[in-house]
């Protein structure tokens, strides 16, 4: 039995004045799926999700969140979702277990589940302890793991995190993903983050929907899109360039073999295993570079740009060291 | 879908009561600023006026009071600004609760702040020297409730239109103390030029004024039936436009 989506958008738009900052973007988001919405900043994934929540209103075009129109009936959509903004909104001078008591009052958690609900949750992002400090004690960590804790506590099909992880470091950053999908497989729940880490959205996402100058690039699982560009590849520079192009043609774990200014690129198969082989087999070759393929090629491939300039990871400039 | 209603109201009142028992300096701030004009302008100048036959401490001591309930009302009506700017009305906007029940908690969460205050004021008083009857200091904090409703509103109102604090300093100056002057807290109405007579007559503090005065001496200008009926009126304005300008902000 197919299982209905959880969310149907179907030509979204939001214009600001001048500014197109979603233009008719169209997806499903199927129930009990996490998916991510990745792209640079300013892509308009805030936008995109602030209309999912019924918190803006749209421009054009309909999105229906867990059965209920954003346009029509926000009020509906907001019990039925759950949201972990990207800057802290827990009240600072109120504790832990005050601010989870607030939002059950918000969200009318019927009264004789609260208490065991707010324990519940407490203990799951291991708060516990500190459920009587004061918020404004709380490191930048805590604060996220009540604030995926508020976001959960009235049992929302739907869980919004818009940037998750901005601001915090690697391991905190890995911990906060367990505690998402600790979360979201206990309870069932729909996860829909926006991201600009490539990584977070490689590693955590079922599937992805890449956004720029905001519409919709691509959407698929990471594998799939990846696997769309032909995998890894590698790129040799070549004494004798034209004897190493004909070379890779007759090699069975190459294809789409071609000449990149005076280098010969390929796309080659299981590059661990088959990478020696190549080698040996290649007699004039300088030096060799390998391309872990990633969504970040994706994003070249459609939109002509890396998704992080300012880190100049585009391109086939990745060194062997540096992969895993 | 009522009982969601009154739980968002009870919901955000319990935030603001709490949050105003933590952040001391908002309460020491409050008190101070009416103290000074009691002890200094009414000591200061108190001895060589009289007004009413009456001491001119005594004449403004009601005044103050409602300075107090102004400023305190206003004020808090603009610190929602924080709580845009720190994110925190975020929380409030996504919650699948009215904009109007936003509006109605921060309202009571307002009030009762200054009821606080003008307690805390009211028992400054007994130390100074104004002992009021049980009737006189309850009819005060009555008087107190009503005119803050309607303060807190035009607080509630402003804040939620402003971008920024930059603006707090032209609510002071255009708002605030336009409002405290033309509201005879200071001096008898009577006194102005007839000219400057609309404004106070058109101004809601002057009916605030008078109830106070009523509630702790006894004297009245315009009747009590006519204060109150006024004040009501103005407040359910503002209330209204309070409701809809908290509908149409934005996260």
């Amino acid at each position: 039995m197919k299982k209905s989506p959880a969310i149907v958008i179907k030509n979204l738009s939001k214009h600001f004045k001048k500014l197109r900052a979603v233009d008719r973007i169209s997806l499903e988001v199927v129930s009990g799926e996490v998916f991510a919405l990745l792209g640079p900043n300013g892509a308009g994934k805030t936008t995109t999700i602030s209309m999912l929540c019924g918190l803006l209103m749209p421009t054009s075009g309909s999105a229906d969140v867990a059965g209920f129109d954003v346009s029509k009936d926000p009020i509906s959509v907001r019990k039925m979702i759950g949201v972990v903004f990207q800057q802290p909104s827990v009240d600072d001078l109120l504790s832990g277990q005050e601010n989870l008591e607030m939002h059950a009052l918000l969200y009318g958690v019927p009264a004789e589940r609260r208490k065991g609900r707010i324990a519940d949750m407490l203990r799951l992002v291991g708060l516990t302890e500190r459920k009587d400090s004061q918020v404004k004690e709380y490191s930048g960590g805590m604060r996220k793991r009540l604030e995926i804790a508020r976001g959960i506590l009235h049992w929302p099909k739907i869980l919004f995190l818009d940037e998750p992880t901005v601001g915090l470091d690697p391991q905190t950053r890995a911990h906060i993903w367990q505690y998402i999908r600790k979360m979201s497989q206990r309870e069932g729940t729909t996860v829909v983050f926006t991201t600009h880490y490539l990584e977070e959205a490689e590693q955590f996402a079922d599937r992805v929907a890449i956004i720029d100058h905001g519409k919709i690039i691509e959407v698929g699982t990471p594998k799939e899109m990846v696997a769309s560009l032909g995998g890894d590849s590698v790129r040799l520079s070549s004494k004798n360039p034209k004897a190493t192009l004909s070379q890779l043609r007759k090699m069975k774990f190459t294809t789409n073999v071609r000449m990149d200014g005076t280098a010969v690129i390929a796309n080659i198969s299981k590059p661990q295993q088959n990478l020696p082989r190549l080698l040996k087999t290649l007699s004039n070759v300088d030096s060799v570079e390998i391309h872990t393929a990633s969504l970040n090629d994706v994003f070249i491939k459609y939109t002509g740009r890396a998704i992080r300039e300012e880190s100049g990871e585009g391109g086939f400039m990745e060194r062997i060291m540096n992969r895993k | 879908m009522l009982m969601g209603f009154f739980d968002a109201v009870y919901a955000l009142w319990l935030r603001e009561i709490k949050v105003f028992t933590r952040e001391r300096e908002r309460v020491i701030s409050a008190i101070v600023t009416p103290l000074l004009w009691i002890v200094v302008f009414g000591g200061g100048l108190g001895a060589s006026v009289e007004i009413s036959g009456m001491n001119y401490q005594q004449f403004i001591f009601p005044g103050v009071i409602a300075m107090s309930v102004l400023f305190g009302s206003i004020f808090y009506g603009l610190y929602i600004i924080w709580d845009r700017k720190l994110d925190f009305l975020k929380e409030v906007l996504v919650a699948p609760v009215s904009r109007s029940s936003v509006f109605v908690g921060k309202m009571l969460g307002g009030m009762s702040d200054v009821f606080v205050q003008v307690a805390i004021l009211l028992i400054i008083g007994i130390a100074l020297g104004f002992v009021p009857s049980v009737w006189a200091a309850s009819a005060a904090l009555c008087v107190a409730m009503l005119v803050s409703m309607c303060m807190v509103s035009l607080g509630l109102i402003i804040g939620s239109s402003m971008k920024s604090p930059e603006g707090f300093n032209l609510v002071m100056s255009f708002v605030m103390w336009p409002l405290f002057m033309f509201s005879g807290a200071l001096f008898p109405v009577e006194g102005l030029p007839s000219y400057l007579n609309f404004l106070v007559v058109l101004n809601p503090l002057t009916y605030g004024v008078d109830l106070m005065r009523y509630a702790l001496l006894g004297m009245t200008e315009f009747g009590v039936a006519a204060d109150v009926a006024i004040l009501l009126a103005v407040s359910a304005v503002f209330m209204a436009i309070g409701s809809r300008s908290f509908e149409k902000m934005q996260v």
